[in-house]
């Protein structure tokens, strides 16, 4: 035993370590040198989600349970070494749109839905303060043991109860590193360094524990599990009780360690640079391997030497004889929970001040509202909400705990918040990668499990407290027994765990796609979903989506300057002007690019739920229009580089696509009016309508051929290819045309053959749309077109040579242009293709006219040849 | 009984027009480009022009401004392709009687001619 104010004096001193680590690390930041820019501290400050649950609880679980509390870290450490591509796409989303929280993350994947992000934050609170609080519970439960002090904290008054202090010391050190500025990415070095150190703290300190009772108390390993089986305590724990848990536990896990918002924060709000990810990916399993090697040997010598009479959760701490060594126990289970108590509250601050607060106070239709808008200190309120928040959530969790006593065990209070967090998974995890996911989905399958959860999970723990009759648990409502929370609809087998996720998860699932395949996604929607999905395949920079409006600069400069200072707002804007190498006047009209860029900084600051209420009230705005609707849409498709011609291509498109239209549908309906047509007219039109079909379907055909080049996803089969065989193919396929057209077609191709790595389909493609075109323009009768086969050194060269107008200089290079004719009809897309599909193939097309005379063009594709090894 | 001068550069909707303008008696000529229907206005005097807006050479706001500044009493019926607001502006701004937009519908255009026609000069 260890006197009282010792525990409290190396506690305070522990902590007071932990705010200088944090300090030096805060500084350490504001001077550029990050302290925390590494693969290993990352992998470690991630291991805040082994709390005093693991420290403490895997020991009471392995106790009672025996293997299943493994499945808390398979979980996570399959999550982790299989799905790092998932964090990877959180983070890469998170980083360019500025997202700062999970509660802004749901709210921007989903077209900026305030009430969905206030209902993540909600669950997020109301699921993680029995956590909170089980954190508090474990330190003042260990103090009394470690001090000698009663286990049970009834008849002591909250007052004297050493987790009031604890939580008020945490929300000290939250607030101070959590909440000392309002920065646009939102990331607290200091406290990183913090949590990173405690993760260490807390393995070694646990190492330390387990290596003392196995090879201290006992004789190592063997002798550990032979007098536990004499002693015949080992049968329960060696046994691997209710596979039915497993699965669902490895799940649920897995979903925690990305969805809590403690390793949201870390994982990807805190993160510097996204290959840290790599090292984490089994760096961060390995850590929680070690962690757990002695939870098994602590809890048999726990049963062997303590016996049921001292609760298995203290196991750890009870075990040690020596004082100095229960110190440093004690101090590691304070590590681990501190950590996760300060990182929670920091990150559900964050929820809770952009989703909740801000959303509500800055509601452009009160009069209230738009006042707040126009002060002039916005960025102290949010900080002040924020500092609230972490002082209101820790007191909850310390009241939480003082109510409901001893009833809860460690665990199973755990396993509850992480069923809750496991609600937002096929929201936030499909929505990464499910454009049709729509808000009512996202909605409706959140509400519904969450209320499955709450009745399945969250129910039979009040139960244990005696808040509800447990006869509701036993004998289900009414006494209908089907409707039992723990075994719904009679589903046994699966423990009570696996019951209240299967069927929460489950029905969350239904709805969500159910709902969204249902409805229509409007607008902004689709654009989100755009933005989020498709992260990888756009590339960040200009071109606002979702802006139409007008607001002058000095207006959206002053908005700026509320939250982040004078200074830094008038670099934004004016980092912006020189860029465009022209200074702003304040009454200019700002810039779609400029609003966007604002909004992104206002979203680091307040979310985007306030930064779009925020940008909202200053600017006058235009519902999104048609236009961009086409826009995303033809984002959404990968057209990538036609972002920037994307009102020139939308409109010729159309153009082109209503010319065959408009012959179809006039002769559809001539037909129609005029049945006493003779034979041979009817026939003449409905010959035009098959053309002016095919066309129609050609056009949409190289529309999507350009679509899949342009975005890098047409998929090529690269084999060797004899350049003279596919030449002839080519002439045979159009030998038709040619005839028709009265045109003479000359091949010339040398015996020697030229081989090529491409894909042969390609090369075919071009080579046909080559001669038609020839074919088209050549005067008919008695035109000529020549294609030749030269190889010089290491290219070949295929001319294909027509007697037609030829091209004029200056439209040499705009014929490549999508949609620019070369004036003889056709869609106007095949060149543009062509020189894509042939450029794929490391070669070139251009054109130039024949023998300089200015008649007649040359089309010229030029390919590589490797030298072939004879 | 009308004259009817067509000018569109589609050869295909050019014989559904000419098909849906002789079956309501009337002469019609085609012209494929905008100096080819300034040539046929000066010599076919048409009663009536069915313009494209979209075509090579000079396109169709030319050929309608050109047209009125002779104070011609054609009337001018343009089809356009885009259907858009600004074009629409555009083209009656510059003297079109009225517009139909493609793909248009074929009884529409028919009363639509019709309708001008009647109105007299």
């Amino acid at each position: 035993m260890v006197p009282a104010w010792v525990v409290v004096i190396v506690s305070l001193a522990y902590l007071g370590l932990l705010f200088g680590i944090a300090h030096h690390g805060d500084r350490r930041a504001a001077a550029g040198r990050s302290l925390i820019s590494s693969g290993v501290v990352y992998a470690l400050s991630l291991a805040v989600y082994a709390t005093s649950w693991t420290y403490y609880g895997s020991v009471g679980r392995a106790a009672t349970r025996g293997l299943e509390f493994l499945t808390i870290y398979l979980g996570p450490a399959l999550a982790m070494a299989c799905s790092a591509v998932v964090l990877q796409k959180m983070i890469r989303v998170s980083k360019r749109y500025r997202i700062t929280s999970l509660s802004d993350f749901a709210a921007a994947r989903f077209g900026n839905s305030r009430l969905l992000g206030g209902l993540v934050a909600l669950i997020a609170v109301v699921g993680t303060v029995p956590y909170i609080a089980l954190q508090l519970k474990a330190v003042s439960s260990t103090f009394r043991v470690v001090s000698g002090g009663p286990v049970s904290t009834a008849g002591v008054p909250p007052y004297a109860d050493t987790a009031l202090y604890v939580a008020l010391v945490l929300a000290l050190f939250a607030i101070l590193f959590g909440t000392g500025h309002l920065d646009a990415t939102e990331r607290h070095e200091g406290m990183v360094a913090a949590i990173a150190f405690e993760s260490v703290v807390k393995l070694v300190a646990f190492l330390a524990a387990g290596m003392y009772v196995t090879f201290g108390i006992f004789g190592g390993f063997a002798d550990l599990f032979d007098r536990a089986a004499a002693a015949q305590v080992a049968t329960e724990a060696v046994t691997i009780g209710g596979y039915g848990n497993w699965f669902w536990l490895i799940v649920l896990s897995a979903f925690a360690v990305l969805l809590l918002p403690r390793q949201f924060q870390i994982g990807v709000v805190e993160n510097v640079d996204e290959r840290h990810v790599r090292t984490a990916s089994w760096l961060f399993p390995l850590y929680l391997l070690v962690i757990n090697v002695f939870v098994l040997p602590i809890a048999l010598a726990g049963l062997i030497t303590l016996g049921p009479a001292v609760s298995p959760d203290t196991y750890v701490l009870a075990l040690q004889q020596h004082s100095a060594l229960a110190l440093l126990v004690f101090i590691g289970g304070l590590s681990a929970a501190t950590g996760m108590v300060i990182v929670e509250t920091i990150a559900l601050s964050t929820m809770v001040s952009n989703s909740l607060v801000m959303p509500l106070l800055l509601r452009p239709s009160t009069r209230g509202g738009a006042d707040l808008a126009a002060r002039g200190d916005l960025g102290r309120l949010v900080l002040r909400i924020r500092r609230v928040t972490i002082l209101v959530v820790l007191l909850l969790g310390f009241g939480f705990f003082r109510i409901s006593g001893d009833a809860l065990g460690l665990v199973d209070m755990g396993l509850v918040s992480f069923a809750a967090v496991a609600q937002f998974a096929p929201a936030l995890l499909g929505g990464l990668w499910w454009k049709g996911a729509t808000r009512n989905g996202a909605l409706a399958g959140l509400v519904a499990g969450i209320v499955l959860w709450a009745y399945t999970l969250l129910l039979p723990e009040l139960a244990k407290t005696g808040w509800v009759p447990g006869s509701i648990v036993r004998d289900g409502p009414f006494g209908v027994a089907l409707l039992r929370p723990q075994e719904l609809f009679g589903l046994s087998g699966a423990g009570a765990v696996g019951n209240g996720v299967f069927w929460s998860l489950l029905v969350n699932v239904v709805l969500f796609v159910g709902v969204s395949l249902a409805g229509r996604r409007t607008p902004a929607e689709t654009g989100h979903a755009a933005l989020f999905v498709d992260i990888d395949r756009r590339t960040p920079g200009p071109g606002t989506r979702f802006y139409r409006g007008s607001v002058p600069v000095a207006r959206l400069r002053d908005l700026l300057a509320r939250f982040v200072g004078a200074e830094a707002a008038t670099a934004l804007v004016a980092g912006h002007g020189s860029r465009r190498s022209a200074s702003l006047p304040d009454e200019a009209e700002a810039e779609p690019e400029l609003v966007r860029q604002v909004e992104t900084a206002l979203t680091g600051a307040v979310g985007p739920a306030a930064a779009r209420a925020l940008v909202a009230s200053v600017a006058d705005e235009e519902p999104l229009g048609m236009a961009e609707v086409v826009e995303l849409v033809g984002e959404a498709q990968h057209l990538r580089e036609l972002d920037r011609l994307k009102d020139e291509f939308v409109a010729t498109v159309t153009h082109e696509l209503r010319t065959p239209l408009t012959s179809i549908r006039a002769f559809t309906e001539i037909l129609r009016d005029n049945p006493d047509l003779p034979a041979e007219e009817r026939g003449r039109y409905l010959e035009i309508m098959a053309t002016e079909t095919e066309r129609l379907t050609r056009m949409v055909n190289q529309v999507l051929d350009l679509a899949r080049l342009e975005s890098g996803n047409a998929e090529w089969r690269l084999t060797s290819v004899d350049l003279g065989s596919v030449i002839d193919e080519a002439a045979t396929a159009t030998a038709q045309l040619f005839t028709d057209k009265r045109v003479e077609l000359d091949v010339d191709v040398p015996a020697e053959p030229a081989v090529t790595e491409a894909d042969r389909d390609g090369v075919m493609q071009v080579l046909l749309n080559l001669l038609s075109n020839a074919a088209k323009v050549s005067p008919s009768p008695g035109g000529r077109v020549r294609i030749t086969l030269r190889t010089d050194d290491g290219t070949a060269r295929i001319d294909v040579a027509d007697d037609g107008p030829g091209v004029p200089p200056p439209d040499r290079e705009l014929i490549f242009d999508r949609f620019r004719r070369g004036g003889a009809g056709g869609t106007g897309l095949g060149l543009a293709i062509s020189r894509r599909i042939i450029e794929q193939f490391g070669g070139t097309l251009h054109v130039s006219d024949c023998g300089g005379d200015g008649r007649g063009a040359t089309f010229t594709v030029g390919l590589p040849v490797p030298a072939r090894r004879r | 009984m009308a004259r009817i001068l067509i000018c569109d550069d589609e050869p295909n909707i050019v014989v559904s027009l000419e098909f849906l303008m002789r079956r309501q008696g009337h002469e019609v000529r085609v012209a494929g480009d905008g100096d080819a229907a300034l040539a046929a206005v000066a010599d076919f005097d048409p009663d009536l022009v069915l313009l494209d807006l979209m075509l090579p050479g000079r396109d169709g706001y030319e050929v309608c401004q050109a047209l009125r500044a002779d104070r011609n009493r054609t009337k001018i019926l343009m089809l356009t392709a885009k259907g858009r607001e600004a074009e629409i502006t555009k083209g009656l701004a510059v003297g079109a009687d009225d517009y139909v937009t493609k793909p248009f519908g074929t009884q529409d255009l028919v009363a639509r001619v019709q309708r001008l026609l009647g109105a007299g000069p």
